[in-house]
């Protein structure tokens, strides 16, 4: 995957950003978490969502997901308005949560055979395929009380080589998997923006992607600051700087 | 659709074109929560032994004789399969919200409506219809007049599933909840109050030789009811509590 690929790709699609974010605001219980908020991925974007904790990284990654409404500003799909082209929306998006969303119950094969199912079967390889590349060959019909915190996750992950969707977000991906994960991740997030995807996450990990687009949090709660309000957070915003 | 215009013309996304059938989420989800019953067969039993044991208890702790118990029957028998429905409808979305399973659920392209309703299908499969095919057993144990059974079935068939659909509401706005089973018993009994009334009133008229029709067409309706208006009443509660 060679970078002048992927500039390319993008190139080709500038005048369509898939996801806009327009002067985006959310509060959560009278708290500001930011403010002014502006974003478009385009297709070929990877972009970090930084801050400490409690910034209000999925707060809007919650937002990006339409599990949650509450906020003022704009947010469009393929230059529509989200709340209009929900559907469409959703049909092209991958979530995957800091809680992986696996039935401990079920094998991997079958909480797989879940997922595709709620996307009627759109898949881009098997699930036998998918759950060898995150390296669970010869876990497919093990019950997932048997596997580790690790594992679990590699289950819920398997999901990115299973769907077609063009949005990824990713909260937290990276928890809990192995250096050699982490790599593998990383390698398929390129292709994935080299594909015309997008991908938006929030890790904690130094990232050795090349065009990781880093988006900080708490360069958006200036305004709190000029209002001169009292906020717990910018004190720890600054600590953490 | 514009948006299919400015689709990019790789053979990756390509699939997406169509849009997902709601037939197959709608099996997806009764396929995956039935294996997950089954797996789980220990709280599946729950309500079934609590039924079987409370009514074991009647004719210990009020009275052996049949005509005491004959015209108490009716009544126990609905009242308990109410109260173990009650218990068995705290875990129906908990679980699901507590690894985010339910996440999922808000963000596939799914009506919510048909995967709660796929829910309660499976939660009707595993309580309702077990409790309606035991009710006769314990019919027996309380001596339970002969006429009172394909009665006391019929009304338990359609009465259960209107208990499920309706607890499907309360168990959607406790599921944020740590202790959640106080409040849901709070929210859901007024409303399986008409279902009880109807319910038992069934069985004591057919004891009594009258017809049963009207009764059981008024549970008929509340089911009609329930299934068209409890799952939109749900899906807007869970969408609520997952957003916190």
């Amino acid at each position: 995957m060679s970078q002048t690929a992927t500039t390319e790709s993008t190139d080709s699609t500038v005048e369509t950003p898939l996801l806009e974010l327009r002067n985006l605001h959310c509060e959560r219980d009278e708290r500001m978490l930011f403010s002014g908020l502006n974003l478009s991925l385009r297709p070929g974007s990877i972009v970090q969502v930084e801050g400490p904790n409690g910034s209000g990284k999925t707060s809007l990654l919650r937002l990006l997901t339409t599990t949650s409404v509450d906020y003022q500003g704009e947010i469009l799909w393929r230059g529509e308005s989200l709340a209009q082209s929900r559907l469409d929306y959703l049909n092209h998006l991958l979530f995957v949560g800091h809680l992986p969303g696996v039935k401990k119950a079920l094998t991997p094969r079958e909480n797989l055979a879940w997922f595709s199912g709620l996307n009627s079967g759109h898949q881009r390889c098997s699930v036998e395929e998918a759950l060898s590349e995150v390296g669970l060959f010869g876990f497919e019909d093990v019950s997932c009380y048997q596997l580790s915190a690790g594992q679990l996750r590699r289950v819920a992950l398997a999901r990115l080589f299973l769907t077609p969707a063009q949005v990824w977000v990713l909260d937290e991906p990276f928890t809990a998997i192995d250096k050699q994960g982490v790599a593998n991740l990383e390698r398929l997030m390129l292709e994935h923006a080299a594909g015309g995807g997008c991908v938006v996450l929030t890790t904690h990990q130094d990232l050795t992607m090349p065009q990781v687009q880093k988006l900080n949090l708490m360069d958006f709660r200036t305004r709190r600051v000029e209002l001169g309000v009292e906020d717990g957070y910018e004190r720890e915003g600054s600590l953490y700087e | 659709m514009n948006s299919r215009a400015n689709e990019q013309p790789e053979t990756l996304h390509s699939p997406l074109m169509t849009q997902p059938s709601m037939y197959q989420g709608f099996m997806a989800t009764v396929k995956r929560d039935s294996l997950i019953a089954i797996r789980h067969r220990g709280e599946m039993a729950n309500p079934l032994m609590f039924f079987l044991m409370v009514i074991t208890m009647v004719p210990l702790g009020i009275s052996p004789e049949a005509a005491v118990l004959a015209s108490l029957a009716p009544g126990m028998i609905w009242v308990v399969a109410l109260l173990a429905t009650l218990l068995s409808l705290d875990g129906l979305f908990r679980g699901d919200f507590e690894d985010g399973a339910l996440e999922q659920l808000l963000v596939s392209p799914q009506p919510l409506y048909f995967q709660v309703l796929a829910k309660v299908l499976v939660h009707w499969l595993t309580t309702g219809l077990p409790l309606t095919f035991m009710a006769p057993v314990l019919g027996v144990m309380l001596s339970l007049p002969e006429a009172g059974y394909w009665p006391l079935m019929a009304s338990l068939f359609l009465g259960t599933a209107c208990l499920s659909l309706i607890g499907a509401i309360g168990a959607a706005l406790t599921v944020a909840l740590r202790k959640g089973g106080l409040l849901l018993s709070l929210i859901i009994m007024p409303l399986y109050v008409p279902i009880l009334i109807f319910g038992s009133s069934a069985v004591s008229s057919a004891i009594e030789g009258f017809p049963i029709v009207g009764q059981l067409a008024m549970l008929g309706a509340f089911l009609a009811a329930a299934v068209v208006l409890a799952p939109l009443a749900a899906a807007g509660a869970l969408r609520i509590g997952v957003n916190g």
